[in-house]
Order: C-alpha cells, then sequence, then structure tokens
C-alpha cells in the first residue's frame, strides 16, 4: 500500500486482496451445512428472513479458527465495518454486538469489491430517494453532500431525480419484507461507501528496460552465489535465541525491574556506558561475539586495557580510526586518512600495523586518492586478527574473569508497599545537550546519554 | 561514486533486438533457474528444527504509555540510542521528540508538506531526519534552547522524484540511507548533501529499509511494491540479493538480530523469514483469521518474537522458532503504522492512524 492508494482513494491490490478473503469467510458464514444457523429475527412489527444474532457470529468464528472470543469479536467487527454483515436494529453501530442483536449479510449485490467504485451518480440517486420518500429523512451530512452534488452534477439532475422516482415506484410493488430488507442492504452499503474525497494524482514514471537491465544482472549474480545448506542455517537460529534468551527483558524480564512497568530506572543507570560495575549479563554477552563485546564502549574500553597489555593496542586504534573514516564526515576524510598513514602505516609509524604485505601494497597505493572506503582491506584484516588472536585470549584473561566475578546481578526489586502509587517518573538529560569530544587512544567516552 | 553502469552491449543492433519482452523473458526464465538453485540445499524446516526448543508460556504484554499530540495518522517513529525517547512524524505535517517515559514532548517541528511517511533519529541523539510528500529527507538539529526555531537549522539532505517512504542513518549523523516512491534507495552525505551511491533494481515504490548489524556492516534490505525484498551492498550499489514470495506490497523489512536473516511484513496478511545463507524464504507467519496487511515488523533482543502490526488495529506476536502465534494485542482504534522494538529490548512502540502512540511492555 502506498501513499498513491490513499491519496486517490483508489481500490488497489491491498484492499481488493482483504476483500476476497472477507468474502471467503462470510461465504463460509452463510453454508448450509457448516455456517451459521440462520433463523428468522423480528424488526418491529416484521419478520425478517435470513439472519443471525451478534452472539451467532462470534460462535461460529471461534469454533471455525481456533481463536478466543475477543479476536473473534474483533475479526466479526470487521466484517461489519466492511459491510459485508450488517446490523438490523441500529445501523449506525458498527460495532458488533456479542448478544441477541438481529445482523444480516449483505448481499453480493453489494459488496465493496463487486460495486467499486461507489460512484457519485448512484449515490445522488439514493440520496434523492431518501429525501423524496419521506421529507427530513436526511441526516445532515447528507443533506450536505446532497447540495454539494445537485451543484456538481446539475446537468444531469433531472435524471438523477426520474431514476429516483422510478426505484421508488418499483419497490413499492414488493412485499413489505423484501422491501424493508432491500432498504437495509442499500442502507448499509452507502454507510460504508459514502463518496470519497477526490485528491491530487501521484505519477513517477521508470524506465522499464533500465530497470529490467538491472534486474537481469542481479540475478546472474545472485545464480553464482554459494548458499548454505538449510539444516545448518536453521540450527544457527535456535542456537542464537536460546544464547540470548536470558537477556531479553520482554521474554524473561529485567532486573531489578522493567522501567516502562515499574517505573522505576535503575535497570537503565545501572547499564548506562560507563559505570563502576557493570551487570553480570553484560559481560557475559562479551563472550558471544567480538561484535558484541565492540559494540558496547565498556566492553571496548576493557578490551583495550587487555590489549595495552600485550603491546597490540595499536590495532584497535586503527581499527577505530577506521571506523572514524568511514562514517565521518566527507570533507575531513583527506586529513583522516592522511593522519592514519602517519600514525599507523607508514615505514618506522610510531604504532604502527601488522598488515600482510598484499593488502598494505594495495592499501597504500589507494590511499594516494583516498575516499571514504579506501582502508575497508586493512581495516578487515586488522579486525579479524583481533578476533581469531586477542578476543579468545581476552576472554580467558585474568582481567576479564575478575569483572564477571566482580559483576552485579541485580536484586529484583520489591513490590511498591503502595501498589497503587505510581512512582514519579523523571525526566533525564536530553542526548541534544553538547557532548564533550569523545578520545580514541583511551577508548573514554564522556556522554550524557541518559541515565 | 555513482550507480553501477547498464551491462555493457556489444553494438547498436543488439541493443534494438532487445526489446522488452525479450527482457522479461530473460529475467523470468532466470528466476526459475534461481528458485531451482536455492531448493536444492533446503532440506529441513524451521519448525522442525525448533521442535526441541521448549514452547512459550503465556504472555502478557500491556499499554504502559499512551502518548497524544498529533492531530491526524501517525505515520513512522524511531527509537533514540537513551533508550527512552522517541520520534514520531504524522499525516498533518508535524514531528515530534519525545521523552517516551515521562510522555512530555520535548520539541516539535511543522514541516512544510504533509505526510510525513519517515522519520529517523540520529545515533548521537542530536538530530532527527524525516520526509514524505516533499521528495526530499531533511536533517534537522535537536536545540535544547526552547525559544530556537528548529526548522530554521534544517538542511535539506536527500532529493528523489517521487515520496520519500523511509529513511535512516549509518552508523553515524553523517550518512543517511533513504528509500523512495520513485523506486530507488539513495545514500547521502548529511553534511554536502551530495549523492553517495544510488541503487536501482525495483520495478515499482520502495516502501521500506533496514541496515544490516553485521560485523562488516556494508548492506541493508529494502521492500517495494514489486513484491520483492532486495539485500544491496552499499559501496557498490549492487543488489547483490533478492527475494520474491510475497502475495502483494512488502510494507517492512527488519533484520534478525544475528543480521543472518531479515523479517518482511507485507499487505497480503504474512510476515516471513529469509534466510541469507541458505538464500531462500525459511518460515511463513500466517494465520487464516488474519486477513489485513502487515504494516510494520520488528524482532525482540533475542529474536525469539517477531512483533507485527496490521491495518485491522492489532498487533500479533509470533513465536519465530516455530512459526505459531503467541498472542495477539488490542488497544489502537485504527491501523498501526509503524512498530519498532526499544534499542534495549525492554518494550516496542507502535504509531498509529488513531492518533497516539502507544509503549508496550
Amino acid at each position: 500500500m502506498t501513499i498513491n492508494t490513499l491519496a486517490k482513494g483508489e481500490l488497489r491490490r491491498e484492499q481488493m486482496s482483504c476483500f476476497q478473503k472477507m468474502e471467503k469467510v462470510v461465504v463460509a458464514m452463510q453454508d448450509p451445512d457448516i455456517g451459521i444457523k440462520m433463523r428468522n429475527q423480528r424488526l418491529l412489527i416484521t419478520v425478517i428472513p435470513h439472519a443471525m444474532t451478534g452472539l451467532d457470529i462470534i460462535t461460529w468464528l471461534v469454533q471455525k479458527y481456533r481463536i478466543s472470543e475477543e479476536e473473534a469479536l474483533h475479526l466479526g467487527g470487521m466484517l461489519l465495518k466492511y459491510g459485508y454483515v450488517y446490523p438490523l436494529k441500529e445501523p449506525r453501530c458498527l460495532v458488533l454486538q456479542p448478544d441477541e442483536s438481529p445482523y444480516r449479510f449483505q448481499t453480493p449485490y453489494f459488496w465493496t469489491s463487486t460495486r467499486w467504485p461507489a460512484t457519485e451518480l448512484d449515490y445522488a440517486i439514493y440520496l434523492a430517494k431518501k429525501n423524496i420518500r419521506k421529507q427530513g429523512e436526511l441526516m445532515e451530512y447528507e443533506r450536505e453532500r446532497y447540495s454539494l452534488l445537485h451543484k456538481r452534477i446539475n446537468h444531469t439532475w433531472d435524471f438523477v431525480v426520474m431514476q429516483a422516482r422510478e426505484q421508488l415506484r418499483a419497490s413499492k410493488q414488493r412485499r413489505k419484507a423484501d422491501r424493508i430488507v432491500l432498504e437495509c442492504q442499500e442502507q448499509a452499503y452507502w454507510l460504508i461507501n459514502r463518496s470519497p474525497v477526490r485528491s491530487v494524482q501521484l505519477h513517477h514514471c521508470t524506465t522499464q528496460r533500465t530497470i529490467l537491465h538491472y534486474i537481469i544482472e542481479a540475478f546472474r549474480r545472485a545464480l553464482g552465489r554459494n548458499r548454505v545448506k538449510s539444516s545448518v542455517c536453521l540450527e544457527g537460529f535456535v542456537n542464537y535465541s536460546e544464547q540470548y534468551q536470558n537477556h531479553d527483558p520482554i521474554m524473561q524480564g529485567c532486573l531489578p525491574s522493567n522501567p516502562w512497568i515499574s517505573d522505576d530506572t535503575a535497570y537503565w543507570s545501572m547499564n548506562s556506558e560507563i559505570v563502576p560495575i557493570p551487570t553480570r549479563l553484560r559481560v557475559e554477552s562479551w563472550s558471544f561475539s567480538f561484535v558484541e563485546l565492540l559494540s558496547d564502549p565498556m566492553g571496548r574500553r576493557e578490551f583495550m586495557t587487555y590489549l595495552e597489555k600485550e603491546f597490540s593496542a595499536e590495532n584497535l586504534c586503527f581499527w577505530q580510526a577506521c571506523e572514524d573514516i568511514r562514517h565521518g564526515e566527507s570533507s575531513k576524510i583527506p586529513e583522516k586518512v592522511d593522519d592514519v598513514y602517519q600514525n599507523f602505516l607508514a615505514p618506522g609509524a610510531t604504532r604502527w600495523v601488522n598488515i600482510d604485505s598484499k593488502t598494505m601494497a594495495k592499501t597504500l597505493e589507494g590511499i594516494k586518492s583516498p575516499h571514504r572506503f579506501v582502508l575497508d582491506d586493512a581495516q578487515m584484516h586488522i579486525y579479524f586478527l583481533m578476533k581469531k588472536d586477542s578476543y579468545p585470549r581476552y576472554l580467558k584473561s585474568e582481567l576479564y574473569k575478575n569483572l564477571l566475578a566482580k559483576a552485579v546481578v541485580p536484586q529484583e526489586s520489591k513490590k511498591s508497599v503502595f501498589p497503587f502509587m505510581r512512582r514519579q517518573r523523571h525526566s533525564s538529560p536530553s542526548p541534544a545537550q553538547a557532548v564533550a569530544p569523545a578520545t580514541e587512544e583511551d577508548g573514554c567516552a564522556v556522554s550524557n546519554s541518559a541515565v | 561514486m555513482r550507480s553501477p553502469p547498464i551491462p555493457e552491449m556489444a553494438t547498436q543492433e543488439v541493443q534494438l533486438n532487445e526489446t522488452l519482452a525479450h527482457l522479461k523473458t530473460e529475467s523470468e526464465t532466470l528466476k526459475t533457474k534461481l528458485e531451482e538453485e536455492r531448493a536444492k540445499l533446503h532440506d529441513v524446516e524451521l519448525h522442525q528444527v525448533a521442535e526441541k526448543v521448549e514452547a512459550l508460556g503465556q504472555f502478557v504484554m500491556k499499554t504502559r504509555r499512551t502518548l497524544k499530540g498529533h492531530g491526524n495518522k501517525v505515520l513512522c517513529m524511531d527509537w533514540c540510542k537513551d533508550k527512552r525517547r522517541i520520534v514520531s512524524s504524522s499525516q498533518d505535517g508535524k514531528v515530534i521528540v519525545w521523552d517516551a517515559f515521562t510522555t512530555n514532548k520535548e520539541h516539535a517541528v511543522t514541516m512544510p508538506c504533509t505526510w510525513v511517511m519517515a522519520c529517523a533519529y540520529a545515533p548521537s541523539g542530536c538530530a532527527v531526519a524525516c520526509g514524505g510528500l516533499d521528495n526530499k529527507c531533511s536533517v534537522y538539529p535537536l536545540s535544547l534552547d526552547k525559544n530556537e526555531n528548529l526548522a530554521a537549522k534544517k538542511k535539506s539532505v536527500a532529493m528523489h522524484t517521487n515520496y520519500l517512504s523511509a529513511c535512516s542513518f549509518t552508523n553515524s549523523d553523517m550518512q543517511i540511507l533513504t528509500s523512495s516512491g520513485d523506486g530507488t534507495c539513495a545514500l547521502w552525505d548529511v553534511e554536502s548533501g551530495q549523492l553517495l551511491q544510488s541503487f536501482h533494481g525495483h520495478a515499482a515504490d520502495v516502501l521500506c529499509l533496514d541496515l544490516a548489524p553485521s560485523e562488516t556492516g556494508n548492506t541493508f534490505v529494502s521492500g517495494g511494491c514489486d513484491k520483492k525484498a532486495n539485500v544491496w551492498d552499499m559501496r557498490s550499489g549492487q543488489c547483490i540479493q533478492s527475494f520474491e514470495t510475497h502475495e502483494s506490497d512488502i510494507n517492512s523489512v527488519r533484520y534478525y538480530p544475528s543480521g543472518d536473516a531479515f523479517a518482511s511484513g507485507s499487505d497480503d496478511a504474512t510476515c516471513r523469514l529469509y534466510d541469507l545463507r541458505a538464500d531462500r524464504e525459511v518460515a511463513i507467519y500466517s494465520k487464516e483469521s488474519i486477513i489485513f496487511g502487515v504494516s510494520s515488523v520488528d524482532f525482540s533482543l533475542s529474536g525469539r518474537l517477531l512483533f507485527g502490526g496490521y491495518n485491522d488495529y492489532t498487533i500479533n506476536v509470533w513465536d519465530v522458532l516455530k512459526g505459531t502465534r503467541v498472542s495477539i494485542l488490542f488497544g489502537h482504534e485504527n491501523r498501526v503504522s509503524t512498530l519498532r522494538v526499544s534499542p534495549d529490548g525492554t518494550a516496542f512502540c507502535t504509531g498509529s492512524w488513531d492518533h497516539t502512540l502507544r509503549i508496550w511492555a
């Protein structure tokens, strides 16, 4: 569904497939064997045949789709809203009543999908009929539209009135029960399908040929891909979900409490970027993957401390400098690339990084005309070096193990003594404040992130 | 960097001979071949692998906050990295920044157009990006000075030839990725407004996009009215993977937390999961009683749950592994148009045509 659908009010693919599905439902509901048992319903002094109660509808939906009553009420409400079922007692009440209120199925003639679009002419004839049949029967909004239509299609107004008179005459010849049913159906239809508002059309053109070229190229590339067996891939999802289950607040809750539920922001304070003592779950998660360690500023800082002890901190510094180039301002790229060259790549550089000769040669050539991705290969080499070598050793180190041992497992918050008193919800400093610049070397980030 | 060149054609004659019909046939043939290749390695279904996993228990989630203030349909929202602030945009042209925890409004901008269909929070928390029927994506730095007119500092970054459907900052405030009704996606430099890369390959409006959380962070996925979900290489502009199994427009795409898969939500009332290494669709989340389209999807932190906002005003919660519907949440009084899980997974936020946003936990 796009803005084009919404603006034009047209019936498009999205709505058509919904209508088709709803029609399947109502057809099943009317099936003589498995559908709802119809009966006659009294409407004032007239008996309306083939009607059902709101309760009938809900019971049938619950059984057929194995859903709760609440969901059946909701689904039934949709059928009502889109005009497939209409109420006999209060025609304007489009909320399904789960009681003895009588309802009827709309005839397929009046289904939204078969009668689209609801034309202005049809609507004018309908309003004219109502007006002629009984003075003062038109509602306020109908009167407004009636006069608007009168202005807009004034040239065919004689036709409108003539049609209206003809249709009224024909309906007088029907039996009262049939007439009432038809009037109900028609009224229900127009309650749903009042004339849409005209809106601006939006076009866009695509050069089909160009697009097809791109698509074909993409297919050719895709055919050359390596694929992995499903059994291998799918195990991955099971393992990942299992590993992170305890870390998923929606699944397992979080300690001391979920701030949104308890109004207590302790969970956020305990997990802010830099804390004296991190939580156990947080430190544990650094062992799940290298990416997990690096994406946590505190984890990165700890890792930097470890690398300094191992005299290989230049790797992480180099990696961070490359990230800064990749994601930073375009205008600063040449200057930053030069800095990186001086500090990390030049022969005799103070923090020279150990890159294989092939990558080094390619990189040195590339930085002669620096661009955003010129250091990508070198960065990736160093990244995988750290991942394969320093990272596993870090996880076995005393530094990490001590931190894990010291890490705190918060107590679950005691429930408030006065459960009906809501805690005061405190504001937090907006990140939009000026932030003190982070320094790369010591990996220390000062920030005003909330709580 | 500019868009990848159209494949070379040997001579003028060849060019003329390649009628549209010929191209279409070739496209269809390749598509069938690709489907055959993909099927070869499909030896088991996800729910089979998940049989050994414990089933999920009773699920209780409620609305914990209701954010009122928009004067018309809420179309889009995004979370700030601080886990409590959000930005939302609406049909009436207003973009509002809220502290969702206190429900206070902190900033408001009136766009010069209606139908602001896309908005995004900058990673630093210091700016927001938004756009819609104006065909542009603009960045507004957030000022704490109450007297400052935010609109005055606005920066126009992206220019498309049709409406902006989605936007997202990449890992920093300096680059923005956009998708548009003109059928393309594009990567922009915020500072200069320069187009860094454009992505061609959708045959109709592109409605959504999501950046991959992968290690090397260079890909993203987009979904469109051509029923396709495309995975792109941000550096080269090439489409590296494509999936076409939905029966209607794809309104939302979201990566699985590990980056090895993504989910999609469509007007065909289903959500689907696509595995990037297996290169195929691996699960469909649907139910006969769910008739209306999905507008928006997102995963819980562990990826075990998939939340879908639907056009029938409900939210359906799916067990990603077992494929079953865990829960249905009621509350909104009109379509759910947007849904995002918070950065730390403690809650999710929905925006609706009923003019409100809700936080669920």
